[in-house]
This record gives C-alpha cells, structure tokens and sequence, in this order.
C-alpha cells in the first residue's frame, strides 16, 4: 500500500556533525538493501524491459511490441482486462455499501472490528484455496449448484429453470437465462470478489471515518437533505479516493495467476495464464514475444497504481 | 430507511462471504457417502506429499521473515536515523512489489539467472531454493517495511541510538538489543503476514519448479474431489490463524505501551 510520507517528517535526526563532506560511509548501512533490491528486484524486471526490445540476436527491435497485435494475445489481454474490470468495480460499489452500512448506516458499532478483521483474512485468502472453495459452493458439482437444481429446478449450466408446478401457469414450463458456469470470466468475476470486497473495505473504512460530523450537520442546518448532502458534499470528498481504489483494485485482479489456474486450468485465455503457458514452454513460439507480453503486464498494472497513487494524493487534502 | 438499507447491504455481503466457506466446509466432509466424516482431511493429512511439501513451504517462510527481518530492520533504522532524505526513494522501491506481478518477476529470475548465465542459481537444487526465498522476501517487502517503519515511529531512534553508543553499545548490540525489541511487535505482524503469503504461494514456486505446498494443492485439484475442499479449510484456518496473531500482537504492543 502506497506510504503516507507526507505525514511524517523525518525525525528530527541529529546531523552527522560537519567533520566531512557526504561522508560516504553513511551509504553502507543501506547497501545491503539496495544490493538486494538490485539483485533480485530492478535487474529481473529490467532484463524483461530490455528483452522486449531486442531480437533473438540482440540487436534493438519494436517488432515484438507490434508482434504483441495478433487475435490471440490481443483476446487474451482483452479478456484480462473485462475480468480486472469488472471485479474491481463490483468490488468497489459492494465493499464500499457494506464499509458505509457499518461506520455511516447505524448498524451496531460491535459489528465493526469483526468485520475489519474479517477482511483482512479474506483479502489475504486467494490463491490456489479460493478456488477450491468456490469449486465446491458454485462448481458443476457444488453446493448451491445441486441445491438449485435439486429443490428449485434450477440448471446453472444449461440457463434452464424447470418451473415447478405451483408456478407453471404463470411462466411456462421452462424459463431460460444466460448460462453460468464457474470455468469463464463471469465465474472468474464472482471469485475474485471475495478478495476484492474485503480489499476495499480495509482501504475505505479510514476515508468514510474521516467524512467529518460538522459537515453533515452543516448541511443540515442549510437545509439539506440526506440525498443532496451525499451528492453534493460526501461523494464529492470520497470520489477520488473510490476511484483510486477502483485502480488498485483492477491491478490487484490483473497480477492474480494461481486463483484462474487452479480454476480453470490452462483452458482460460487470459493474459497471466498466456505468461504462465508462456514461461513454461514457450507457447508462443519466440521468447522475446514472452518479455513483451510481460513489459505489457507491467505497464498495464503500473498504470493502474499510478492513478492510485495519483488520486489518493488528491483525496488525502480533505480526509485528514 | 437507512439502516434498513444499511442491514440489507451488511447481511447480502456476508452473505457471499460465508457461503462458498459452508459450501467447502460441508463438500470436505462429504467424502463417506452416507454420512459425514473427516476422511478427506485424514487423506490429506497422511498423504506424505502433504506432509513434505507443507515442511518445505513452512521452511521457506521462516527463511523469509528471517531474511525480510535483516534486509529491512536495518535499512529501516538506518533511513531513519542518517539519510532521511533517502526515505522517499527506499520506500518507493518497497511498494514495486505490489506493481510489478510476481509472474513478471520470476520471469525475470528465470532468464537471468539460468545455467549459462553469470550467476547459475536455477543450476542447483540449493540456488533454486535460495532464488525462491529471495523471491518470497520481494513479495513480503512491502508489508515487512510498512510495518517496521510504523514501528519505528513510534519509538525514539536517535535518542535510544545515543544513549546506547554513550554506554559503549556498537551497531549490532544497537539493532538487535534496542531497536529490535523495541519494534518486535511490528516485526512480529510483518512476518505473520508474511507467513500467510508465503505458505500457500503458487506462480513462483510452480515456475521455479519446486516442491512447495501451492503447487501440491493445484496439482491434488486436479486429480481428486473432496481433498481439495479439505485443503482450503486448512488453508483459510492457517490464514485466519496468522490473522489472528497479528491482532494479539497488536493488543498486547498497547498494553506495553500503555503501562511504561
């Protein structure tokens, strides 16, 4: 998570008495760290920027950017992003209503430690597990899934509902809607919910702490109601701060691997899994193609963090 | 009207949270046909592939929080007290983890440190393993400097630095017998946090080929019904245990704090 450096001065440190000159000894305390960071940090990534760019032979190229440009990278790409897309955002309007219901709805202050630590177990609950829970609640075989189709006549897979009898006169036989099933990106969108939920209400809950009581109250006295002071007053203040958590969070889905692979196996065309198929065994035939579809990913989730740390910045000013 | 709204919002989110937590609960008991049982978690739990690949996991994690403990607690203290005009740079640097994709990463390990490379870690068993927990300790940097520096603030470096040099303390006696003890509770929740992400990681372990516990879980996935199920529940009790801990740590780091 992005350092509110800004908030903290610098301890008031005693300065290394003027004896010498940016005495370079200072530098040794922290070489072990940037050795580290070099080592197994900056050169990897670097290599990968700088393989985008060069031909088997080494010589510099943009061919492999443009090679990125064929139907089934593009679709995988594309796909990725629906996936980040649309889980950021379901997970930024249900975890904001859930984080809002409990600091701002009146709900029993009890409920909100629980919940807090909640998240922040289900926010670190992802991976490989995730997948299997979700197999065994919504899979072909899963909990709900049999329940609908047992009790309620309810086939996900096939978008048929064989109404029962009480209720045949009134919609027919069979009703039909579009299919589900937990192997495509709708059922990678409801998985990735479970941290994606959680993520925001850790990240919101300070941002609705800070909207402050006078505010409200001056509203109020000018005569507004409670619609008009969330439009004109509090969503203002939080826009920048939920729109940042809508990039984090797209980034947050963007980088999963284990969560879709445990899921769906290689079948899913999705840009980490191409990476993933790519590292293993050079699906794509050319390993410079393979860095740039990386240098891709990067970019993509730098992007994302960028806004973020963009907009926080913006919203900080007010939420103090 | 609000708090009917309120309650609507809170109940329908928990809601989804709990119900794929039943659904694995009850599919992992559901191996015996006819009733209830625990056999998939004895299947687990006796499978000696479980058993070793969990060993290997928790070693590596441990590897991690101790590495993430000396390459931090240091550079931290150090920031702090001699070049606070590095902050800014040093925690920049700390936050790339949560931007570049672990899968991009070891990406980059792969290609730059294979056989013929200058530095062949991927050659050996022991390198691969080294690479993975240099690996593990990136992903962790994030929250392990988060959380020391938080620590830090908290204390008064340059005066607890001083009074230790003036009773004749050098650097090491410093670090591990003032300002360690004095951010463990902070050390602590970096490295619990770490040991949940680390026990369970798959895209690093998977790619560098080792016999981890994420890749032993995607693989059962694949071939067997209920274990899987069985795993998860492991899998979200050891998360929610690690979870736990940090929030014990937490509260008795005020209780200290309260009492001095």
């Amino acid at each position: 998570m992005p350092a509110d450096a800004t908030t903290t001065r610098p301890l008031a440190a005693p300065s290394p008495a003027p004896r010498a000159p940016a005495l370079p000894l200072r530098w040794l305390g922290v070489l072990p760290f940037f050795i580290f960071v070099a080592l197994f940090l900056i050169l990897p990534t670097m290599h990968i920027v700088l393989g985008a760019f060069r031909t088997t032979a080494g010589d510099f190229t943009v061919q492999n950017i443009l090679d990125l440009n064929t139907r089934s990278i593009r679709n995988a790409y594309w796909v990725s992003i629906q996936v980040s897309f649309w889980s950021a955002l379901l997970g930024c309007l249900i975890g904001f209503a859930m984080a809002a219901a409990v600091v701002l709805g009146g709900l029993p202050r009890v409920l909100r430690q629980p919940l807090l630590t909640f998240s922040g177990v289900a926010s670190n609950f992802a991976g490989v597990p995730l997948a299997f829970a979700f197999i065994a609640t919504i899979g072909p075989a899963g909990l709900i899934t049999l329940w609908l189709r047992s009790d309620l006549g309810i086939v996900l897979q096939a978008g048929l509902w064989n109404v029962p009898d009480g209720l045949q006169a009134l919609l027919g036989e069979q009703v039909r809607f579009p299919r589900f099933n937990i192997l495509s990106t709708a059922g990678l969108v409801l998985t990735y919910l479970f941290f994606q939920i959680p993520l925001m209400i850790l990240i919101i809950t300070p941002a609705l702490d800070g909207l402050k009581r006078e505010w409200r109250e001056a509203a109020q006295v000018l005569g507004a109601s409670g619609w008009q002071y969330w439009r004109m007053v509090a969503l203002p203040i939080l826009f920048p701060s939920i729109l940042g958590c809508l990039a984090l969070l797209f980034a947050n889905a963007f980088g999963a691997v284990a969560t879709a692979i445990a899921l769906t196996g290689p079948a899913l065309n999705i840009a980490p899994i191409l990476l993933y198929a790519q590292i293993r065994g050079d699906v794509l035939g050319n390993p410079h193609l393979g860095y740039a579809l990386a240098l891709g990913m990067i970019v993509i989730t730098a992007v994302a963090n960028t806004i973020y740390i963009v907009l926080r910045a913006r919203s900080e000013r007010w939420l103090k | 009207m609000t708090r009917v709204l309120a309650w609507g919002a809170f109940l329908l989110g928990m809601l989804y949270f709990l119900l794929p937590l039943w659904g694995m609960t009850e599919f992992s008991l559901r191996m015996r046909r006819d009733a209830y049982s625990f056999d998939a978690y004895a299947s687990v739990l006796g499978n000696p592939e479980f058993q070793r690949t969990f060993a290997f996991s928790a070693t590596m994690a441990l590897v991690t929080i101790l590495m993430g403990v000396l390459i931090v607690v240091p550079t931290a203290f150090w920031v702090r007290l001699r070049m606070p005009g590095l902050r800014p740079v040093v925690e920049f640097i700390t936050l790339l983890p949560l931007v570049i994709p672990a899968i991009v990463i070891v990406f980059g390990y792969i290609r730059l440190y294979n056989t013929g490379s200058w530095l062949p870690l991927t050659g050996t068993a022991a390198g691969t393993n080294l690479l993975l927990a240099m690996g593990y300790t990136v992903l962790a940097l994030p929250y392990m400097y988060r959380a020391v520096d938080t620590g830090l603030r908290t204390i008064d470096v340059a005066t607890l630095t001083e009074a230790a040099q003036s009773l004749g303390a050098g650097w090491g006696t410093i670090l591990g017998r003032v300002i360690l003890p004095n951010v463990l509770g902070a050390v602590l929740s970096g490295a619990f946090l770490t040991f949940a992400i680390v026990i369970g990681e798959f895209t690093m372990a998977a790619l560098l080929d080792r016999p981890a516990f994420g890749p032993f879980m995607q693989r059962l996935g694949q071939d067997r019904a209920y274990e899987p199920s069985a795993l998860a529940v492991i899998a979200f009790v050891i998360t929610w245990g690690c979870m736990g801990l940090i929030g014990l740590v937490t509260r008795t780091q005020k209780h200290t704090r309260v009492r001095t």
